[in-house]
């Protein structure tokens, strides 16, 4: 991989810090008139969620992390692993456990996802931002009320379970949102 | 066909029209007080040798490099070893990388000198010009040493560098890169200034820092003794640096030793080498007469009196614009 300067860090470049690839949020600048200049940067750790701040010698040099979104379908799971494959491609991936922990419970298969390689191993599985879902269980609904203010909770086929309005039932068939996990519309 | 070019001034008619107050305001300040303006050239044979300042070079004809000033002081000087007396000039000055939510490659300077003054003297000067600018009321002055036992806890003159590596991390600036693994001192010190010092001066009052470690004396003359000090100072105000002066340097070939030094320090890095100015130091030698100076940057000034948080809301046009 190339490295970088840091003043070609931006948002969107991934860097490996601490042997981590790290994804750049926000990178300011802070100089003295008469002194040395530094970046402040923000960064995302692309394993963990995490957010850090670190300072950077303005010009120093950091190694890019290899590391790229693939469009995927999500063939099956095999009790341990998920397994996606490249669509351009054809080729097979698996992700485990630890990184399907956020996204798992929105996928039922065939659902296209962007997998995030890097060294060309999973890293991060994002759903897609809507998904249709059947609803399993959820208490029967107060007829009438189409307010959809109040709620309770639906249980869906993939084991999700997220708020629903009272007038929405078990069997339907959902939309659901799943950057921030709510229910948008009935399918 | 919608037109996607970002034409428009990215400060609004309002912030322009403030800038133009404020101008006329600092004109008046120095009109009253019998301080001249002056104007020298922003493009130069010769270019500026600090090491953390870069100039921007161009070619006249495709012939003669020159490079455009980063500050009005060298011309100024000669002015002043001219006879010109006190003087001022307001002026845009241009360096190279260095963009931000407070820096812009080209920006406006206000720098000023006082024959016979020393930097006390202008520290009294420019407070009087802040408080009847910005409406601020007296500043209050503390040393570069105790501004950092103050806020960061550590001693500028006795603390290694890797006593300043601990201190900025138990101030929550971890530093990473290779660069950092070697850093000298002062860098440690710029570090800790930028990012733990400097924040936290002038939260109530505008807040001069001065006596710098003679490592950071830039053009300011060192005053001898047991613990030598650069008699230099800068301004913060909100946690930002405003301005930067000294009681001036006027030795010759202690400014040309300077220059070496500062040449060599470049050198080393591999940045490139503009030529010194030997306009100066042939003025030096003719005799400049004991002076401070300090340069204030107006468009951050102008960022502090009216409250925005990045330099774009207080220019017309940018860099990304320009």
């Amino acid at each position: 991989m190339p490295s970088y300067s840091t003043n070609e860090f931006k948002a969107g470049l991934k860097i490996i810090i601490d042997n981590d690839p790290y994804n750049v949020i926000e990178n300011e600048m802070v100089k003295p008139g008469k002194g040395q200049a530094f970046n402040r940067v923000k960064m995302r750790n692309l394993k963990t969620g995490r957010v850090i701040e670190r300072t950077f010698k303005s010009g120093d040099k950091v190694e890019g992390a290899d590391v790229t979104d693939v469009e995927m379908q999500y063939l099956y799971n095999d009790g341990e692993s998920w397994h996606f494959m490249d669509q351009a491609s054809f080729e097979q991936y698996m992700a485990g456990k630890e990184i399907m922990e956020e996204s798992a419970h929105w996928l039922k298969g065939e659902e296209t996802c962007v997998v995030t390689l890097w060294n060309g191993q999973p890293l991060v599985v994002t759903p897609p931002n809507f998904v249709i879902l059947e609803i399993t269980e959820t208490d029967p609904g107060v007829r009438g009320d189409t307010s959809g203010g109040g709620g309770k909770p639906a249980t869906l086929e993939t084991g999700a379970v997220v708020r629903v309005p009272l007038f929405v039932g078990t069997g339907e068939k959902i939309k659901v949102d799943t950057r921030s996990g709510e229910y948008v519309a009935r399918a | 066909m919608p037109n996607e070019i970002a034409w428009q001034p990215t400060a609004s008619l309002s912030m322009l029209r403030q800038r133009a107050d404020m101008l006329a305001a600092i004109r008046r300040f120095f009109a009253a007080r019998d301080v001249l303006e002056v104007d020298t050239p922003a493009m130069s044979h010769a270019g500026v040798a600090d090491l953390n300042i870069h100039s921007f070079k161009t070619r006249y004809r495709n012939e003669i490099d020159c490079y455009l000033h980063t500050s009005p002081e060298f011309p100024m000087k000669r002015l002043l070893a001219a006879g010109a007396g006190s003087i001022y000039q307001i002026c845009k000055v241009f360096r190279d990388d260095e963009q931000g939510r407070w820096h812009n490659p080209e920006f406006t300077m206000l720098e000023w000198y006082r024959p016979g003054f020393d930097h006390n003297d202008l520290m009294n000067e420019l407070d009087l010009l802040l408080q009847d600018v910005l409406g601020t009321v007296a500043a209050e002055r503390l040393t570069y040493q105790d501004a950092f036992l103050t806020y960061a806890g550590c001693d500028p003159f006795t603390a290694s560098s890797e006593a300043l590596q601990r201190c900025s991390e138990s101030h929550g600036v971890v530093v990473a890169g290779s660069d950092m693994r070697t850093a000298l001192t002062d860098v440690w010190l710029d570090l800790l200034m930028s990012h733990v010092v400097g924040p936290a001066l002038g939260r109530q009052r505008p807040t001069f820092i001065y006596d710098y470690p003679p490592s950071q004396a830039a053009l300011a003359r060192v005053r001898k003794g047991a613990a030598p000090r650069a008699e230099r100072f800068e301004l913060y105000f909100a946690g930002v640096e405003l301005a930067n002066g000294f009681h001036e340097l006027t030795d010759a070939s202690e400014q040309r030793a300077r220059f070496v030094v500062d040449q060599s320090q470049r050198r080393a890095v591999g940045l490139s080498v503009p030529p010194f100015d030997e306009h100066l130091l042939a003025a030096l030698n003719h005799g400049l007469p004991p002076c401070a100076g300090v340069a204030l940057g107006i468009d951050r000034l102008l960022m502090l009196k009216s409250g925005v948080q990045a330099i774009g809301e207080v220019i017309a046009f940018p860099f990304e614009r320009a």
